[in-house]
């Protein structure tokens, strides 16, 4: 299964992103008073910080209140959440909390801070003339990261045991080079926001988790 | 089948032991510099990497590879951070820092009632132990014991 896919720019912006089949983390109980989870309010959200429980784990967000959305510690009619939480009288409460999901501020952000990580893992290095990170493993996903000669890097987010993500990388980059650089429309280090491109990529990986990249 | 070379850091990223076995390239940097160059790097990966998980992360970061070498992270609950560079082909390596963290530092360091836990580590007997054990691991073997 493949998560996402990143291009970034030589200069380090990121300059193009899809997400693919990532999974929807949500989980909404009903609670009575105490409640057994410490809220934090961090970052413009009501986010877990301790007492992981049924599904709800330690960073999830507050995202609904009794079926009412809440956006950051606000519900939707104006009244603030952690007040009514700490409310005995609310009780029972129904609470939904997920994993919260990128914004494309946070992505961008994201996206320069794998540049510096790119180039001390270069320096830092015990062997001569060694390269960035080409793949970085973690316990839930697998990020494999291909620079070409002219310095954009193509990133893919796959689970661990996805294979073949390599020959993906090189296509993708095929794809960049026939439907991005040849649009007349396109400068480089900009934004890419081709329609051809984002259907063939997209094509290009529903076949990929079909039939493998071998038949691609 | 290679072992470059190991950091041990505490939790608040103080370098408490370096030792190296096959390294071709020095950083160009002094060692306390080098040091905090990679505690930064692996602070900004683990944040890197518990915010473009799709899902919950529970080890979070494991290791990176590049074309010349892997390096393997191993955290404790504690904070306690192995760092370990080997060749791109080493397998197992994470029991191994598991191991190390088991068999050398809590037999060797933390029974020892006159060091201190957040000190960077002195002691002779340890360096031994943890020499001998890393020599001794099936990763080690093959590698150019000359060049030590």
């Amino acid at each position: 299964m493949i998560y996402g896919v990143y291009i970034v720019s030589k200069s380090g912006g990121l300059i193009f992103n899809l997400d693919h089949n990532v999974p929807k983390i949500e989980n909404e109980q009903t609670f009575s008073y105490p409640l057994d989870l410490k809220l934090i309010y961090e970052n413009k959200s009501v986010k877990v910080s301790f007492g992981q429980r049924d599904g709800i784990m330690v960073g999830h967000v507050l995202t609904a209140l009794n079926s009412i959305p809440v956006t950051g510690k606000q519900l939707d009619d104006g009244r603030d959440a952690l007040q009514i939480i700490e409310n005995k009288d609310n009780y029972p409460l129904r609470l939904k909390f997920g994993r919260p999901k990128m914004t494309t501020n946070e992505k961008i952000f994201l996206a320069s801070m794998f540049y510096p990580l790119f180039a001390i893992a270069s320096q830092l290095s015990p062997e001569p003339k060694s390269s960035g990170i080409e793949v970085l493993e973690a316990d839930t996903f697998k990020l494999h990261c291909f620079q070409t000669l002219t310095g954009v890097k193509f990133m893919v987010v796959a689970e661990p045991t996805q294979t073949g993500i390599e020959a993906l990388l090189k296509k993708i980059y095929e794809l960049y080079a026939d439907f991005a650089l040849k649009n007349p429309f396109y400068d480089l280090e900009m934004p890419i926001r081709c329609e051809l491109f984002d259907t063939h990529l997209q094509a290009l990986l529903e076949q990929m988790e079909k039939s493998g990249i071998s038949n691609v | 089948m290679t072992i470059h070379n190991l950091y041990i850091f505490n939790r608040n990223g103080i370098l408490l032991y370096y030792c190296e076995w096959n390294r071709l390239k020095q950083s160009g940097i002094t060692k306390e510099e080098e040091a905090k160059l990679m505690y930064g790097m692996l602070f900004s990966i683990k944040s890197f990497v518990t915010k473009i998980s799709p899902l919950d992360t529970n080890k979070g970061f494991l290791c990176y590879k590049t074309s010349k070498y892997a390096l393997h992270y191993f955290e404790t609950p504690t904070g306690l951070k192995f760092v370990l560079n080997t060749d791109t082909g080493a397998q197992n390596i994470r029991d191994f820092l598991q191991q190390i963290y088991i068999q050398v530092y809590v037999e060797y360091i933390v029974k020892n009632p006159v060091i201190d836990l957040q000190e960077p580590i002195t002691s002779d007997l340890f360096k031994q132990k943890l020499d001998a054990f890393v020599k001794q691991s099936p990763s080690f073997t093959s590698s150019k014991v000359t060049s030590y």
